[in-house]
Order: structure tokens, then sequence, then C-alpha cells
């Protein structure tokens, strides 16, 4: 086994990471750091460059230009590779084994002593629920089963850091939530979680501190709650009133800076939601309508998503 | 880590490898077919109703199986695993491109010899007996090196499909099967024939074989012993730079 450097914060460390397939620059001057112990989200829409970025920090491909490195080793390499735990992107375990011969498998190649792959895998198999069916091939796993499995196989070498490309992606409630709360309880003991996802609720529940990445690059980073507080003019409130009203008469009181449909519902976007409710209960009476119902609402991860992805498009 | 500690780990780590290979592929229905079945009834249909001893048969046979088996396997499990998108998860292992590639080799080599061992006793059976045995089995096991490591040569181009891979390897084994003195003995080709058969690793071990059932060869056994280890060499080294590119486009 390698010994894991002392005195030193930074899990993750990543610098000016590029990298180009073909003409195209899937990774464009990244770069970002993650604390030890921290539940990091990579955060971005299908194509943005998440997948090139962990593959890159796993060492399954090399960046053309800057650095990374886990745990002061360089990325990719066999010390770096030793300390993690890695969930790729629809990955399989190997169908034509048993769930148990695929972790043993794992262990071995990590090259953990046979008693202990034995004990953590079980236990890990227990947690998983997976252990009345670990002598099962995998090929006759539903899909929550098997990705509960390489979640697993990730886990039974006990790596420092964690690496996990959408690992809840098309997946049940159930299994989503089992994989969850699995994540948070290894972030308390002290694991490094790196988790990319596309899923707004995903990031805002369990992350830290999010980047969003975006056509390879990073447009912000920063803690779920102060990504969505930053994101002005995001604020809205949400209407219903006993009649039809049009869209255009309400984008035309002031302080609505967009309108949206939402079934019986508007959402109204605003920078000042206080005087925006005065301004339609003042509409509302003097048009003799009826509000049935009236909601305020703080921007969603979602929100500042869309502002800094929009924001970044105009900018291009 | 000090470099012979290192290598001793990966070499671990490259058996670990091998027998998964073994428990998942050597069922698989293109090994049996491609490596087994269709060796010998290509040498059926050569050698039925001609009247040759079996002193003759035996090497080819043994030749032509071995070559067939040892590079059934190695070729596949790297488009395989592509495929069946459990190779990103292997390469995210502390393990270098060479220790995957050198654990599909020894998966390969072992299948070569262990069916290469049914031909010998049904060869044994049959009344054969091999002279200078240590050299004959030192020849069976550098030669199913050598063939597998050819094998981890044909899956190099990044292709994910390993009926793509067989198809690129039938067409560089047939060919040589035929001009590697399986069928007919080197003596008895014309000198181009000869000169042909010379850039085909399968004759070397063939004229071991011969020289060692028959008694009686076409080039000295130490020549073929060397040539087979160049050729091994230049294999491993092929095999194992150009899967360092081709590899990661493979995800």
């Amino acid at each position: 086994m390698f010994s894991v450097p002392m005195n030193n914060n930074v899990a993750i460390q990543v610098v000016n990471l590029t990298k180009y397939y073909g003409e195209l620059l899937a990774v464009d001057h990244v770069s970002f750091t993650v604390g030890r112990g921290e539940l990091f989200g990579f955060l971005g829409p299908n194509g943005a460059g998440k997948t090139t970025t962990v593959r890159i920090l796993t060492g399954v491909i090399t960046a053309d230009k800057g650095s990374a490195s886990i745990l002061e080793y360089k990325a990719g390499s066999l010390k770096a590779k030793q300390v993690a735990g890695v969930v790729p992107e629809m990955a399989n375990a190997y169908a034509d084994l048993s769930a148990w011969d695929n972790l043993m498998l794992m262990a071995e190649l990590y090259g953990i002593p046979a008693s202990v792959a034995r004990q953590r895998g079980a236990s890990l198999l227990q947690d998983m629920g997976l252990f009345p069916r670990k002598d099962s091939l995998v090929k006759t796993y539903s899909r929550g089963m098997k990705q509960h499995l390489i979640l697993c196989m990730a886990l039974v070498s006990d790596p420092e850091v964690l690496f996990l490309d959408e690992p809840t992606s098309g997946l049940d409630v159930q299994s989503v939530r089992l994989i969850k709360d699995l994540l948070q309880s290894l972030n308390a003991k002290g694991k490094t979680i790196f988790l990319t996802t596309h899923d707004m609720d995903e990031a805002n529940q369990l992350c830290d501190r999010v980047a969003i990445i975006n056509k390879g690059n990073i447009v912000a980073i920063d803690a779920p709650e102060k990504l969505r507080m930053a994101t002005s003019g995001m604020h809205s409130v949400e209407i219903s009133f006993d009649n039809v009203v049009s869209p255009e008469v309400l984008a035309n009181i002031p302080g609505v800076n967009t309108v949206k449909k939402l079934g019986d519902k508007y959402r109204l976007y605003t920078a000042n939601p206080g005087e925006l409710v005065v301004s339609l209960a003042n509409y509302s009476s003097s048009h003799g309508l009826n509000v049935i119902s009236l909601n305020i609402l703080v921007p969603s991860l979602e929100d500042a998503f869309v502002a800094l992805t929009e924001k970044e498009a105009e900018h291009a | 880590m000090p470099e012979t500690a290192l290598v001793r780990e990966q070499m671990r780590r490259s058996l670990v490898i091998a027998r998964k290979d073994i428990r998942i592929y050597y069922s698989k229905g293109p090994v049996i077919i491609f490596g087994v079945l269709f060796p010998v009834f290509l040498f059926l249909s050569f050698t039925i109703g001609r009247d040759l001893s079996v002193d003759f048969m035996i090497p080819g046979l043994l030749g032509m199986i071995l070559f067939f088996t040892a590079t059934s396997i190695s070729p596949i499990v790297v488009p395989w695993e592509a495929q069946a998108r459990t190779l990103e998860r292997l390469m995210s292992c502390p393990v270098r491109i060479e220790t995957i590639i050198v654990g599909d080799i020894l998966a390969s080599f072992a299948f070569g010899v262990g069916i290469s061992l049914i031909t010998i006793i049904l060869g044994l059976f049959l009344g054969v007996t091999i002279s200078n045995s240590v050299v004959f089995a030192l020849a069976l096991i550098l030669a199913a090196f050598c063939f597998a490591s050819l094998g981890t040569v044909f899956s190099i181009p990044p292709t994910n499909m390993p009926s793509t891979v067989n198809m690129i390897a039938a067409v560089v084994k047939f060919p040589v099967v035929f001009i590697s003195g399986v069928f007919i003995p080197l003596d008895q080709l014309p000198a181009w024939g000869q000169a042909v058969a010379y850039i085909s690793p399968l004759t070397y071990f063939t004229d071991i074989a011969r020289t060692s059932i028959q008694g009686q060869g076409h080039l000295p056994i130490v020549v073929d012993l060397l040539v087979l280890l160049a050729f091994t060499a230049l294999f491993l080294v092929v095999a194992m730079k150009l899967h360092q590119r081709t590899m990661p486009r493979r995800i």
C-alpha cells in the first residue's frame, strides 16, 4: 500500500486542464481545488466536459495541457489510482461473474489482503442490500442492483477520494436514496467525494460546493446556497387568479422582468418580490380579480444554473 | 516503491487479470468456434482421404491448434470489455496498460497450452514419440506466448466490436497456416515458398514439432527458438506501445 501524504488539506488540485477531441475543445483550461473531506459537485448539461474531466482525474485518458493531482499524486499515476475509488458513467460490473467475485477481483487489483477484502466486501454488500444475492451472476441483477454493486466495487479498497460520474442517472427513487445516504455517511466519515451530475436537486442536497461547467468552461464555483442567492433578478412570485389574465397584461405590471405560464399559474420573475406583491394586490383589487394562491420563490439552483450558463453563452 | 517491487506487484495484478479472463472468456462462443472447432475441421478437411502418416499429421495439427487457440482470446478481450463497459473501470484501477495486456496474453497462452496438451496426449495414444521433450516443451511454451502476443496486436485498432477484430485476425491467421509448413513440409516448397514461410512465426514452431516427432526438420532447433523469441519480443513491444495510444480511444 502507498502512504498518503499528511498535513495537506487539498484532495484534488486541477490547474489549466485542457483536452481536445480532434477539433473539439472538450475541457478548456479548467482549474479548481477540492479540499479533503469535501463533497464536491461537478454540475453541467450533457456534453459540458464533466465526464472528460473525471476520466482525466481517474487516469483513463490524458490531458493535452495542464495538470491534475489526487492527494498530491499526479493524476493517472499508479499512486493516484491507488488512493481513488471510481464509479464511471454507465459502467458495468462483469456480467459473467457473481457480485462477490467482482468485488474480490477489484480488491485484488488494488492489492487489498484477502481477509480484509472479504470482511469489507461482506459489510458493503450488507449495507447495499445485496448480500443475499452475492453469489448470483451479475447478469441476473436489476439496473439498480448493478449500480449498487459498482459502488461497492469502488469502495472495497477503502479509498480516500471517491469519483462518481452520474451515479444515480436512470435509477428508481429507492436506489437513488440508498446511494445518496451512503455518500452522505461516507462524507461524514471524512472521505472526499467528487460527484458529477446534471441533477440540480441532487447537487443542492448533497454538495458542500458546486462547480458549474458549461462547454468545457467553469462558470461558477461556490456553495449551492450562495450560487442561488447570487442570482440577481431570479426571485419570483407565483400567482393564480380566479379568472383568465393575459400574460401581456402581467408583464406590464411595474417590477416584472419575465412572465412564465405554468398550468393555471403564472411565475413572475423580479428583482424585488416585496414590491411586486403589493403591485399585484393593487392590480387584482382594481380589476375585480381574486387571488387564489400567491407564493414568493427564491431562485433555485436550476435558476442559478440557467442564468450562469446563459450568461456564458452570451459572452461566447 | 523500488522499480523491481513495482514490477512484481504489476505482474501479480496481470495474473489477477488473466484469471478473470479465463473465467469469463474461455466459454465464449467465438473462442470455442475460432479457437478449437475451426482448426480441427480445417485440418480434417485437408488430411482425410490422403495417405499421411500419424508422425506427419500430428506436428501439423499441433502447430495449427496451438496457433488458433493461443490467438483466440487475446484479440477479443479488450474490444469485448470496451463494448460491455467494463474497460473504463479496469483502466482506472492501479494497473498499467501493459499489465492489462500481459494479463490478456497469459489467459490466451494458458488456453493454447491446455488445448495443445490434449492434442499431444492424443498423439501419444496414436503411437507418436517425442524426442528431446524438454526442448519441445520449451518451444511449446515460447510459441504459445508468441502467438498470444500476436493476438493482442490484432486488437490494436480501437474498434469495440469483437467480430471486427476476429475478422482482422482471420485475414492474417488463414494465410499464415497455409505458408507455415502445416500441410506441406518446408523442404517440399519451392524457394519462393520457403522465403514466404520464413515471415511466419508458426513456421518455426511447426519445424520444431517435426524435428521432435518426425526426427527431421528444416532448420536447427536453436535457430527456430531464437526466431520465435525475436517474434515474441517484436509482438510484445508493438502491442504495448500501440495499445497505450489506442486503449484510451475506446472509452
